[in-house]
Formats: structure tokens, sequence, C-alpha cells
């Protein structure tokens, strides 16, 4: 980011939230970087901007497809990038529709699954190459779209991309083609105009005009734009595509893979990005290879589910990557015969996020709970459905620093005061185990630039106080020692698992022990027992095994890489003397696109890789991200497959074509190319569609879960304000590393909201008085701070008050400082692809004085809920208008129970 | 024992550990607080705490000033961040107020037939406003002759391309970005000045307060009697006396023998009663460690080193944001003729110094006291010659 001319920071408060981080835009800025935060608050980030932006919550996609308007428009495109480096030729088949083309739909979409079958968004094969033949429908499980929204199929490619199937797709590199991606791509966002951006967003022709003609004036072959975001992108029930419209306008400008360019995905702390490599997340194995489902049965059909032999770039060998995490795992009872104790591994039966877990926990059939490091009843969202979801398990172990409200809810919650819950009638058994803390125990993190940074072990942990690795090596063992004398074969996964750290004289496994073991080793041959040092040694015949194909080599040579700390990163431009980035210790990802197709680069001052004729290979300022070998000129056989099928000009090694993909053939479940959905409770109609949400989002409808009415719907003034939540520097999420803090709790002691001055006036709101908020699902109060950083936005004619939320505080006695939280208020409804919720954009009124306590509460929400005239189906629509005749009956039943409740009525 | 210092002395210079008397005395190490790149993430004020292990300083309520929680430096607090909130009228002003500050400078840079007049006006802008931008050095010296050409690198407007020598010909550039935003919200982290002359120093009756060998000033806890004087001694009311408090977390989580209080009881703060500030880590300086905050700052708002880089460092910086027509920059504690003979601590502000608490005149108490000796001495001569008088006079009848 340092090497930035122009950063653009939106969907995230990073000098808040990442401040360690923003010292490289503070060092970009004094380079003379212009930077940008695009964000509904006037927050820190803003302070310290060239310009802030104000934009109306959930209107991203709209201001970015804006972006890629105006630079197709004024020809501002880097067309030899373009051309070379993207899908932009590339030919889409005739089946195809737009949502230009079906006012807000695309093409394939099934009414019964709410999702998309992606057969019609293939590419166009080139024709007499017989690549029809092995096309669609070959694979009829994977191409199924209610499978693929069910089980956040997205996701599972994770950092690679899904199989295009069509090896060798039709091009017209004089991009004029009416069906090639850049003319489907004008078309799709002709309607993205400057005006649409104040109509939608809020944002002045003029201010857009500014920030449009700076990120194009810094970008091309001489300079470069990045763009930061964090959970203000993601967190949509169309986030995954808010990401994708960035990365449609940096490839089109011709900013990924270069210095000071890129989508940065700004990850929490302080191992999030490491979580995902090695992931906790229920549908990833390590490195993103995804979890098997019931219907793979077999490693033959779960690997070619991954990426065919035949496509192109590095996924082509996941079968390596696949047979060497489970010798890893399995050792010696993972052989050929067996598939590598593939059957060992569980298998999906549907999505198992976890909302569809604490659903599970509410109807009864989960009955433990983990939790490590997470304050669900806090910081997830609905957090009343959290608790109650909590309490009907049979067990619950929470392993924390301090006794957090996931792990008090059940004597000082918020539903023990409303009399929902009693304390006697709860059998949830409770344990809590302490743990220890980052500077207690030894380990690494893998940070957001992928690097991994050891961290030594400063002091011991205090008494009970133990570090995860030694807690889940000793309930292992304890559970094998259990099961030792077992017969039975479902516990063999168990038993033949490797398992055997070593430990110190405290019990503690060694870290660095199980960091070889990720980085993988060969097992036969001549060099057997020596560690991996890329993980193209890793083979599919069982000779080698690795934890996670990403993390190979940060052991290489037996050193451990994550622990390199030479000052200031060594003399070299990328500092790769500083800890370890995976892959490779690759800076820079796909950094092959930093050179000209000819291999030279782009300008003098933004070179970092290029090839040297007379070395025959790619040489530079960072790992080259290609086969080092591969001339710029080279014209593989693309039916070779893999690595060797990446012509000299594709530098995107991961993707099955080897080209940036500006239009996702498949991948994505809510459609090909990002377009503009309200979010599930907005106080404005879609201005660009008829459909009003994305109609593949996961809704859950439950009376516990209730959304707002549609805008204008009967009901929709009972909530007319727009809420957001969001973090402050001085807090840890939920709160558990800060709120039992003096130090920290000093700073920032009190939940509270931030307010216009027009709607303090509005409403009658004090300054640093007490409101109380309601939403179709809770109620909570805080002090209000009335700020001029908080504005009123005009969209489409009404005006809209943004109301934002810190999220840091929970209900208890144990904190130092504690308060209503902010998640009460929020709704689940998720993202298709990836299943995160829309926590960013939410309906809410707002009151002075201070909330209503025990039963009453309860009381305010239902009278407002009943003024709203909410049931179950509410806001949970698919196909905008396909609900009319349950719409119809949905308003007598509302008007009944309007009938009933007049009495009840508030005021 | 101390010696008083008159805050007119050039002699004393910009590092004062000179008249200390050390043996060997190091070069005088300060802080340079550059306001325009603070995040107002408060590191500095945690990271202080957690070092000196000062007692928390809350009653755990929003204190009704924007994100400011703590309100300003006392004996708990020895960094401080302040948050403040300014429309686009106020900004406007502000560009002005720094505008003027330069403009008033340059044409003694430029032209050498400088109007005397001008040069005492310059004089008075500097000595007696706020301490302003370049006012270092800008400063002529006492014989009103312009400063010397090698100053050249302060020529702000000259980065400009042709900038003009007159004053009015300076106020005549636009220097305004076209982008004046409606709104800002400036943060700066504030902390002891350590200044040249320091008041709380020259009246501490007891010694505890003492010049390090880094041209700090430190309060030996041991040896402060809570007298109290210092308190009105300093003219920016940083130095304060201990009440109580807790530095402990609710819950300990340290491996050392567990205190026989009761989990959750407040630990007995240290040093109460005792006059309490920052001491610039005067602990981490004689490991040659950086200061806590300093160290903490993940944005490098505050430098931490020799004070004369900091404030050539400082110079350059403001230089730089008015080229950018951010004229609105100006330096506070640079200047070694203001009322405390410069300060150890240097900040880039971007208004005026009351617009973050800061005093824009400050004084050092004693600076009168030459004024106030020769006074009582009249006096007291006036008191004995009438006395005479009186005696004679009374003699006679």
């Amino acid at each position: 980011m340092a090497n930035a001319d122009c950063i653009v920071i939106q969907g995230s408060n990073m000098a808040e939230a990442h401040p360690v981080g923003f010292q490289w835009v503070t060092e970009a800025k004094t380079r003379g970087a212009k930077v940008f935060h695009v964000d509904p608050r006037f927050s820190r980030t803003s302070a310290v901007a060239d310009k802030h932006v104000p934009i109306r919550a959930g209107s991203d996609i709209v201001l970015l497809g804006a972006l890629i308007n105006y630079v197709l428009t004024h020809e501002k495109w880097f067309k030899e990038y373009v051309v070379a480096y993207t899908n932009a030729a590339t030919i889409v088949n005739e089946d195809f529709r737009d949502a230009e083309d079906l006012d807000g739909m695309f093409s394939g979409y099934d009414e019964q699954t709410g999702g998309y079958d992606m057969e019609s968004w293939a590419y166009e094969p080139e024709p007499g190459t017989g690549d029809a033949a092995a096309g669609v429908g070959d694979e009829p499980a994977q191409e199924d779209g209610a499978e693929a929204s069910t089980e956040a199929a997205g996701h599972q490619y994770g950092s690679g991309g899904p199989d295009v199937e069509t090896h060798r797709p039709r091009r017209d590199e004089t991009l004029q083609h009416p069906r090639t991606v850049f003319q489907i791509l004008k078309r799709h966002y002709a309607r993205y105009t400057p005006e649409m951006v104040r109509d939608a967003c809020g944002i002045s022709v003029a201010d857009f005009e500014e920030l449009a003609r700076t990120i194009t004036e810094n970008s091309g072959r001489e300079r470069t734009t990045c763009f930061a975001y964090a959970v203000g992108w993601t967190q949509h029930t169309v986030g995954a595509q808010y990401i994708r419209t960035a990365t449609i306008l940096q490839l089109l400008l011709g900013n990924m893979g270069r210095p000071g360019g890129g989508v940065m995905a700004l990850r929490g702390h302080a191992s999030i990005q490491g979580c995902t490599d090695i992931p906790t997340l229920f549908n990833l194995l390590p490195g993103y290879l995804p979890m098997p489902t019931v219907e793979k049965q077999d490693l033959g059909t779960y690997l070619e589910s991954i990426a065919s032999k035949k496509q192109k770039g590095y996924w082509a060998e996941a079968d390596a990557y696949t047979v060497s995490l489970l010798k890893a795992w399995w050792g010696d009872a993972a052989h050929a015969d067996n598939d590598y104790a593939y059957d060992y591994i569980p298998r999906l039966t549907g999505p198992h996020g976890t909302y569809q877990t604490v659903e599970g926990m509410i109807a009864g059939d989960v009955e433990g709970y983990f939790l490590l490091g997470q304050n669900p009843a806090v910081g997830s969202a609905n957090g009343r459905m959290q608790r109650m979801g909590m309490s009907h398990l049979k067990w619950l172990v929470v392993r924390d620093f301090q006794l957090i409200e996931s792990a008090t809810w059940w004597k000082d919650g918020p539903e023990i005061a409303t009399g929902e819950l009693r304390t006697e009638d709860i059998e949830t058994e409770v344990f809590f185990f302490p743990a220890a803390n980052h500077v207690e125990k030894a380990g690494t993190f893998t940070q957001t630039q992928r690097l991994l940074q050891w961290r030594h072990q400063a002091v011991a942990p205090p008494g009970d106080a133990q570090s995860e690795l030694q807690f889940f090596h000793e309930l292992g063992k304890r559970i094998r020692a259990r099961l030792a004398d077992s017969t039975d074969p479902r516990d063999r996964p168990l038993l033949d698992l490797t398992w055997d750290y070593p430990e110190d004289e405290h019990g503690e496994p060694d870290g660095e022990a199980i960091l070889q073991e990720i980085n993988g080793h060969h097992l036969t041959g001549p060099d057997a027992g020596k560690l991996l040092s890329s993980y193209t040694e890793m083979k599919a015949d069982g000779s080698t095994a690795g934890g996670c194909w990403i993390y190979t080599g940060v052991f290489a040579d037996g050193i451990n890489h994550a622990a390199d700390r030479t000052p200031g990163g060594g003399d070299g431009p990328q500092t790769e003397e500083w800890g370890w980035a995976w892959p490779a210790n690759r800076r820079i990802l796909y950094n092959r696109a930093s050179a000209d197709p000819q291999g030279r680069p782009w300008s003098e001052r933004k070179k970092l890789v290029w090839w040297d004729e007379e070395q025959g290979r790619w040489v530079g300022n960072d790992v080259p991200d290609f086969p080092v070998d591969r001339a710029p000129g080279s014209t593989p056989d693309p039916s070779l497959g893999g690595a060797a099928a990446l012509a000299g000009d594709d530098p995107f090694i991961m993707q099955a074509d080897g080209k940036g993909w500006l239009f996702a053939p498949k991948g994505m479940v809510d459609g090909p190319l990002p377009t503009h959905y309200e979010a599930q409770e907005s106080p404005v109609r879609n201005p660009l569609y008829r459909q009003q949400h994305n109609p593949t989002r996961v809704t859950l409808p439950r009376k516990d879960n209730l959304s707002a009415p549609e805008p204008g719907a009967p009901g929709s003034d009972v909530y007319p304000f727009v809420f957001t939540t969001y973090r402050l520097t001085e807090h840890h999420t939920a709160g558990g590393m800060s709120r039992w803090l003096p130090y920290l709790s000093e700073l920032q002691p009190e939940m509270f909201c931030e307010v216009s001055p027009e709607l303090a006036a509005e409403r009658g709101l004090e300054p640093y008085g007490w409101a109380t908020l309601v939403s179709p699902r809770a109620a909570i109060e805080a002090k209000v701070l009335v700020t001029e950083r908080m504005r009123p936005l005009r969209v489409g004619g009404q005006t809209v008050h943004q109301i934002g939320l810190p999220y840091h505080w929970g209900v208890g006695n144990d904190a130092v400082v504690t308060g209503d939280s902010a998640n009460d208020l929020l709704g689940i409804t998720l993202d298709p692809n990836v299943l995160i919720q829309g926590s960013k954009v939410g309906a809410v009124d707002i009151r002075p004085g201070r909330r209503p306590q025990g039963a009453q509460l309860l009381r305010l929400v239902e009278d407002y809920q009943r003024r709203a005239g909410l049931t179950e189906e509410t806001g949970n629509e698919g196909v905008t208008g396909s609900h009319d005749e349950a719409g119809a009956k949905q308003a007598t039943d509302r008007s009944e129970r309007l009938d009933r409740g007049t009495g009840g009525e508030e005021e | 024992m101390q010696r008083l210092t008159a805050p007119d002395s050039a002699a004393v210079g910009d590092n004062p550990t000179a008249d200390a008397h050390y043996a060997h005395p190091r070069a005088r190490k300060g802080f340079f607080t550059d306001t325009s790149i603070c995040i107002g993430c408060k590191a500095c004020e945690v990271a202080c705490k957690e070092w000196n292990r000062n007692p928390v300083d809350s009653n755990y309520e929003l204190s009704n000033s924007s994100f400011d929680n703590s309100e300003g430096l006392g004996a708990d607090t020895w960094r401080h961040v302040a948050f403040i909130e300014q429309d686009r009228s106020r900004i406007e002003a502000a560009r002005e107020s720094g505008r003027a500050l330069v403009s008033l400078g340059m044409p003694q840079i430029r032209n050498a037939d400088v109007p005397t007049t001008a040069g005492e006006a310059i004089t008075t802008a500097i000595t007696g406003a706020a301490p302003g931008p370049l006012s270092a050095a800008a400063v002529p010296p006492a014989s009103g002759l312009p400063p010397a050409p090698e100053l050249g690198d302060l020529d702000v407007l000259s980065s400009l391309g042709g900038g003009p020598t007159r004053p009015e010909d300076a106020r005549a550039v636009d220097t305004t970005p076209p982008d004046t935003p409606e709104f800002r919200w400036l943060m700066s982290s504030d902390v002891c000045k350590h200044c040249t002359n320091a008041g709380c120093l020259d009246v501490c009756p007891t010694g505890a307060l003492f010049r390090t060998e880094h041209g700090t000033v430190v309060v030996q806890d041991d040896v402060c009697n809570g007298c109290g004087t210092c308190v009105a001694g300093c003219p920016f009311g940083v130095i304060e006396r201990r009440k109580d408090g807790i530095a402990q977390p609710k819950t300990e989580r340290s491996a050392a023998p567990v205190t026989p209080t009761r989990p959750g009881t407040p630990e007995p703060a240290r040093n109460v009663g005792v006059a309490q500030k920052c001491t610039l880590c005067y602990d981490r300086l004689v490991d040659d460690q950086t200061p806590a905050c300093a160290q903490a700052c993940p944005t490098t708002s505050i430098k931490f080193g020799e004070r004369e880089d900091l404030v050539d460092a400082a110079r350059e910086r403001v230089a730089r944001l008015h080229a950018e027509g951010r004229t609105e920059a100006r330096l506070y504690g640079a200047n070694p003729q203001d009322g405390v003979g410069g300060t150890g601590s240097v900040f880039l502000l971007l208004d005026e110094p009351e617009v973050y608490g800061l005093p824009p005149d400050p004084r050092v108490p004693t600076a009168d006291l030459p004024r106030m000796y020769a006074r009582a001495g009249i006096a007291m001569a006036s008191m004995a010659a009438a006395s005479a008088l009186a005696f004679m006079l009374g003699g006679r009848k």
C-alpha cells in the first residue's frame, strides 16, 4: 500500500480498526498519494483522508459499478493489460441473459430452490476443438444451483477458482463481438451513471467525478491505485459481489499484480487470515481445499470436483495437495489402497455455518458447543437467538481470558432480566477454561498480507490457563486413550491420527514441530525425512506429506522462516526477510501482471518482476508468481493441463483459464456480474431493477428473526432509520479482550449511538443523554453522540438518516464496562456465497430516554412488531413480486392482528 | 540546588542540560508530535499508562467531549488525545491565521532591506502571540537584523515556484486547495512540554524535580513531599498531585504471588499525594529505549529523538504542508524566544493552540522574578528611605 499513488478505503474504517496497518497509508500519503474514504460515517479514517465521501450504507455496488462505467465510457481502461490478462475478449455462450435483460435477474434462476443454474453463464468453446463435449452436463451434482446455494459453494473455491470446463474458449481480441465479456460488461453497467450514484448513494455528481478522475489519473503504466476494504463490504447479503465489483474495476485499470495496486482485504486481528488458511470454517479444509460432501464418496470424484486435470493453473494439482494433507493427518494409515484415508474425513450433509448451527441448537439438534475466543452472546448477529440457542445445549465449553457474556448469560444475560429464561430452568452445563494469551504461548499469526510471523513465549500462562495447542493435544490424547481398545471402525480416524507432538516440561506441544508438519516433508525416496521447500514438490502418490500446501516452504531448509526478523525486512524492496508470506514468500500475488505481455515492466516506476532474456527466467524484486522459466511468448498446448498449460501471458495462474475474471462464468452463486440489490432492510426501492434484494440470499424466516417491511409497504414507517454497526479502536470486537481491562475501558466506557444534529432535532434526542433503539428483533439503549460526522443523505427524493452503533458492549456483571449490545438489533440474513450475515444495514426507530426494564422491554418490541405487521414472510421474498398472492394474505393477517392489538399500542 | 533561569537567557539556548552542570550532558531529547497524521487511536495513552503503571483516571462514563474520555493531562494521564470537531468556517479561519503567521516571516528571508518596524512587528507577533510556525528560526536577533540566509529551507513559498517576496503578495497567492472540507476532526496527543525554562522545576522547594542529562524534567517520587508548588508553577497545567485510583485489571493475570487483597479489589495506587507527570520515560532513556508512547504510535505521529533534529523535521513538515496549501499548519514550542524558552516537546498544530486547550502564550512564572525582585528592592529601599526620613524628620521634632 505504501507504493500506491491513490488509495480508496471503502467498506473499512481502517485507521480505527487496523491502526497498525494504517502506517502504510500514512507512508503512501507522505509520498504524495491521495486517500479517499468512502463511508456512511465520518470516522477517524476520514479525518486523515484527503477526502471523505459519505455514502448510503449498502449502495456500494452502484458507486463501484458507476466507476466501471466511467472507466469504460471515458476510455480510461488499460487496453493492453485488459486484452492480454483478463477474460474481456472471451465470448460467453448465447443462452446467457444479463440482469439488464431480466430486470435484476440472470438467466438460470430456479424459483423452487432460490438458486441459479450456472450453465448459461459458461464460455462459448472455440468451434472445432471438441471441447464442448467435455463441457456442461458432465458433473450434474456440481452444476446444481440449489446445491451451490445451500453449501456456500462460492467460498469453497477459496483462492483458486472453479473449473470453467471450456478449456479453449472462443475469443475476439478486438472486443467487438456483442457476446464478448467486454461488451456484456459495458451493457451491464451502462445505467450505473453519476446521476444514479447521486440518487442511490447520496453522493453528489461533483464528488463522484472527483473520485473517478483521481482514480483514473492514478492508474495505468506509471501509476497505481489500490482499494482497501474490510467487513463494511463483506457483511452484506450481496457482500462477496462488492469485492468482485472492485476486482473488475481494478482489472480494467490494470491495478492487479502490481506494486501499489490490488484490492486489499483487511482481515481481523490477529490471525483471521490464518484461520481461513488453516480453517475454522465448516466448508473448507486447509489450503482452501473444499470440505467433502456426502455426494463425493470417493477421492476421485472429490478431486474432479475441485479441478479438472485438463484446466490451466495450479489447482490442477489439487490431488497432490489433498493426498499430502491426508498423509500428514493419518500417516501410514493413509495409502493408495484406501484412497489415502479419504473416508476418514466427515462429509457435509448441508450447510453447517454458525447461524444454521444456532438454529440447530434451538431445535435441539446440537448438543454441545465449543467457544474458542468467540463471544457470540455479544458479537454475533441476533444476540437473543445466540443466547437462546446456548440455553438448549447440554454442554458448553468456553475458552477465554475472562468470564465473557457467552459464559455468564445463564445468570445475568438480558433474557434473565426479561424473564424469558430462568437460571434454575437452564440445563446447559457450562465449562470455563482459562486461555493463555498471545504473549503466554509461542506460535504464528498470519496477518492480512498473508505474512506468517512467529511469536515467542514471553511469560508462562497464569494458573490453569493453557494454550489452544495444549488443550487440544491433551483432549485428543484423552479421547484416544478412552478409545484405545475400540474395534468400532468409526473410531479409526481418531486412533490413526498422527498425534505425537513433542511436549515441554509443562505439557506444551512444540509449535515448531506442528509448523514443520504443516510445511510438509518427503516420506520416501532419497530425500525422505527432508522438509519440503515448495508446494510444487508435493506428489499425489503418497510420497510426500504436508498439512497445508500454501504454507509449504515456511520451514524450507529446516529454518523457521516465520521467525525471520531482519530489521526493516532486509535490503530488498519487498522486505522479504521479515516473516514469511504464503505462497513461497511471495509478497504480491499474480505479479506476472506487473510486466507487459512481452515480459518488460509496464514502467520503470512500477517494475516488480520481469523476464530476463539472458538467464531465460523471470527475475525481479519479488518471488515471481509464474512458472519461472515460462517465456512471455510461449503458447503451450492448453490440453496439457495444470501449470504446464499456462501461456506466457496467463498471469492469473490459479484461474482455470489463466485470466483475470471480469465475468465469472462459475463460482459466484448469485450472478456472473455484480449487480446492485438493496439490503434486507433498506429504506428505499432498488433504483435500478424491479428485483429488490439478492434473489439468492439465504433467509431465516423465523419468529425470532423478523425483518422490517419492504420500503413503501404498510408498516415500513415503523422502523424509519438505517443503523450500521462498527468497531472502535479502543475495544476489541465483542469486548473479551478490552472491556475487562480498565485502561481500555476508560477510553470508551459506555455504549453510544452516533446521530446527526438533524435527526437529534427531529426525535428530540439530547446530546449525551439516553436513547432507545428498536429494531424488528430487539430494543437497546445507548448514550447519544450528536455529531456532524453523521450526515443525513438525500436519496431518490427522500432523506435517509443513518445511525452509527459500535457493537462492543454486552449485558453482564463481570466486565469493567457493560452495556446493551448492538448485535441484538441485527437480524440474520446471509450472503449466499459465504453465508456471512448482513450487519451493516438494519432498520430501526430511535426515541429519547432509557428502555423499559424486565418484561416491559418485550412488550415494547412486540408493540413495534404489531404496528409494522411483521410476519415470518415479511421482507423474505426471493424474487420481488413473486409473493404477491402471499403478500395479500399477509396484509389481511396484519390488519386482523392490528384490530386485536390496538389496545396494547405503545402510548 | 536549582538555578533560576531567566526566560530570555539565550545563553541557555536549546539545551538546558548545560545549565544543569552535568559532567557529560547528552543531546537534548524531546518529542515532535505531528498532529496532522494522528489517527486518534490512543495507543500512546495506553502504552504510557502500562509502562508507568499509572492508575485509571475515570468514572467509566462518557465525558461529553467527542471521542475524548480522558479529558486532559493530569497526575494519572500523561498522554492525552484531544478530539475537536470543526466546520468549514473554522477550517478557513485556521488556514488564514496560519498563513498570516508565515507571511509575516517571509520578507526578511528574501529582502535584507526589510524595515525595522516590520522586524519589530514580527518579534511581537512571535513572542507576544502564539509561538507560530517557523518561529524559532524566523525570529530576528535582538538587533533587529534579518536572520541569516541559511534559513532558506524555510522559504515555504519559494517551493511554489517564483513565490512572492512581499507580505501583501504572499497573501495574494491562493494556496487554499480547491477541496477545503466541510468538516474536520482534529486529533492531537498532548504531553508534558519539558520546557527549556521549566516553571515546575524553578519553584520546587525540595529539589524533587530535576533536569536530567537528556534535558528533560523529572519528578523524584521519593523526594517530593507533595507541597504542590509546582502545580501552580506549570503554565500548561500539566503537573498534578496524585489522588488515588486503581492500576490493576479487574482479573489479575500476572503469575506473581497472589496479593492478599480479594480479587477485584482495587490495589492502592503508587505515589499517592506526590506530584506526577510525564518523565519522557526516563527509565527507558537510560537504556537507550524509545519512550513508550512514541514506540506505540502506529503512524509516527509521535516522534522521539534529539530535539534539534526534531525541530528541523518539524519545520520541513510545516513548509511542505504550506506548499500543499494547508496553511493552517504551525509549530508550537519550537520558538526559544517564547515565554518558556521553547519546549522539549514540539507540536505541529492545525489550528490556534487554544483550540487544542494549549495556552497561546505560555510564560514561566519565574520569568517575572528579576522584575519582582527589582521592584521589591525598590520598595524595600523606599521603605527604608521613608523610615530613615521619618526618623530624621522625627528627630528634628
